[in-house]
């Protein structure tokens, strides 16, 4: 039991018609730890919880989740999850304590525990003032403090969080990364899906880029920052410089593919000697009579990691690379 | 259970129970949140007996004078009718919940929890079958104060109610089935204009059915509503059709039968967009 990863998936496929949801997706999080499945909208994210946890068949691959498999052993899994998805899915016409104590019946609950667990679920999300009240009065934020609430109340050893901060304000995302971090610290094995690149630098141990269905990297934050290499230069240019000029001064100093902002003059170059770099980019720069308004070092982000692994970005950039030098990158702009 | 991370958990496990009784309680627990919805839109409840009221008393006073029925005064005829129609319509909300709780992810929520996958739809048939017996006891009061008198002895006009909760059961059923798959509130909302407005006018509900063209008289006449309609007419004015009640109830129970399996498939397999 000790080597068995809390989650596994192997080779998921699931079609909607011609559209490929999840066209082979491989993954393993393991016990305690934070899967963070990074993606833009139709990566096949919501499809992967949904088979996780039950809800939906997939075409071919396998899946276990705490050991069990999740189409010959569906109602065993559902004891031992807890599912908050993208929309708070609560009951409106029933209040905060109703809502919870269904759930806990629904567990199979005995009565009473139901109505303790809802009790201090709805005290530990700040609910208690609330407690009484229709969910139709809640606002965006306490919904899905609600809906996280109706997702713990077995205290599942694993919990699939699928967008959880999707639209909620920055207040209300750092009071869920907050209970996030928690559940951790308990030993909860979380399964988040995200599309905002910093949460799942801020929560996620092992994080899976998922593009059209299928894993495109996987690794720490760390890691995968590693993997793209090196730090980042961003420059402004000053109003009225040459852009064409300007590519061709950093051209030999790029480790990696520019970034290229025309309307805001703005350059992304990836580097791999930072800060040594910094003088004789600056110098090139000065020769080639190209003036900066801006200019800064720093560490990729996985925003980076995100677009030299997609080439979405990119293949703007080489649009207007291409547009101005003849022999540009094409190494990633396929 | 050997592991130490789900050890705690353990304590909150679940009970063991058998099947059934978990299927019991489940059914139980929805059906109280259904009726919970119920009373607490009242707004709901009161436009939806409003509904049939309306009918009885626009039908009773305008129809008739103009329309005569063999054998009785037109109040007395057109009661059956108001009915079974109140019971159909009714039934929409069946339907129109379900599709709400997909579009929420309130069936996402349900299907990941370790319950009885009928227990969602049987709770909503419940809950609505009581909904159905409070209009029908409003429709059934009005007609009275507007010169409804039933014939009979009470024993026939609770069959009559009985009849009534079964064809209930079955349009909630059918309904649910829709709401599972067309998903939008909307398009099932569309759908009852498109089954349930044919079904209740093609039949004996208003006029009877002697006077309508020769091609659409057998149609009318062996419809299961027009058999429904009929079997209650019967009933509540002593003049018991013994073959339309069978009929009747064989359409529902045998309808029952379909949809019962079909929509607790349906809702297995559906999740929110």
């Amino acid at each position: 039991m000790a080597n068995t990863p809390a989650i596994l998936a192997e080779g998921l496929h699931k079609s909607y018609g011609k559209i490929h949801a999840l066209d082979g997706l491989d993954l393993v999080a393991e016990e305690g730890s934070v899967l963070g499945v990074l993606g833009p909208n139709g990566a096949g994210k919501t499809t992967a919880v949904r088979i996780l946890t039950t809800l939906l068949l997939p075409d071919s691959g396998r899946a276990e989740v705490a050991g069990l498999d999740v189409v010959k052993h569906a109602q065993m899994v559902r004891k031992r999850i807890g599912l908050a998805g993208q929309y708070a899915a609560v009951d409106e016409t029933l209040t905060g304590y109703e809502n919870l104590k269904m759930v806990g019946q629904l567990y199979h609950l005995p009565g009473a525990e139901a109505k303790r667990r809802a009790s201090a679920l709805l005290e530990r999300f700040d609910l208690v003032e609330a407690a009484g009240r229709l969910v139709k009065t809640y606002s965006g934020g306490m919904r899905r403090r609600l809906d996280l609430a109706a997702s713990l109340i077995v205290s599942p050893p694993i919990i699939f969080l699928d967008e959880p901060t999707t639209g909620l304000d920055p207040r209300g995302r750092l009071a869920m990364w907050e209970v996030i971090r928690e559940l951790v610290a308990e030993g909860t094995t979380v399964f988040l899906t995200t599309q905002y690149l910093d949460e799942a630098d801020q929560l996620a141990h092992h994080i899976v880029v998922t593009d059209h269905g299928r894993v495109i990297a996987r690794g720490t934050a760390d890691e995968l920052k590693t993997q793209i290499g090196g730090e980042r230069l961003e420059l402004t240019l000053a109003p009225g410089s040459d852009l064409h000029a300007a590519l061709e001064a950093l051209r030999p100093h790029s480790s990696g593919e520019m970034q290229i902002d025309r309307e805001r003059r703005h350059l992304i170059v990836p580097v791999t000697r930072g800060a040594h770099q910094l003088a004789a980019i600056v110098r090139d720069l000065d020769t080639a009579g190209i003036a900066l308004d801006d200019l800064g070092l720093r560490r990729p982000t996985l925003d980076d990691v995100f677009l030299s692994l997609t080439g979405r970005a990119a293949t703007e950039a080489d649009q207007l690379a291409g547009a101005l030098v003849a022999q540009s990158q094409e190494r990633s702009s396929r | 259970m050997n592991s130490s991370t789900l050890s705690s958990t353990e304590k909150v496990m679940p009970q063991a129970r058998p099947a059934f009784y978990w299927t019991l309680v489940d059914t139980l627990v929805l059906t109280k949140r259904q009726l919970m919805h119920v009373l607490r839109t009242p707004d709901e409840l009161v436009t939806s007996s409003l509904q049939p009221v309306l009918f009885v008393v626009l039908f009773r006073y305008i129809f008739g004078g103009a329309i005569a029925v063999p054998g009785t005064s037109y109040v007395n005829y057109l009661i059956a009718g108001i009915l079974v129609q109140s019971v159909i319509l009714g039934s929409a909300f069946s339907g129109i919940g379900v599709a709400t709780d997909l579009q929420r992810g309130l069936v996402d929520r349900f299907r990941s929890l370790p319950m009885a996958k009928s227990a969602v739809l049987t709770g909503r048939t419940l809950a609505d079958l009581m909904r159905s017996t409070f209009i029908l006891l409003i429709v059934w009061a009005v007609g009275l104060l507007v010169g409804f008198r039933p014939e009979g002895t009470i024993l026939n006009w609770l069959a009559a109610l009985g009849l009534l909760l079964l064809s209930s059961l079955m349009f909630s059923w059918f309904s649910a089935l829709l709401g599972l798959l067309l998903s939008s509130v909307e398009a099932v909302q569309q759908s009852f204009v498109i089954w349930a407005l044919p079904l209740m006018f093609a039949s004996s509900a208003l006029v009877p059915t002697s006077t309508m063209p020769d091609w659409l008289r057998p149609f009318v006449e062996h419809q299961p509503v027009s058999l429904l309609i009929n079997a209650i007419r019967g009933l509540v004015l002593n003049q018991p059709d013994a073959t339309a009640t069978w009929q009747a109830i064989a359409w529902c129970v045998g309808l029952l039968v379909v949809f019962i399996p079909l929509a607790v498939w349906a809702y297995g397999r559906r999740t929110a967009r």
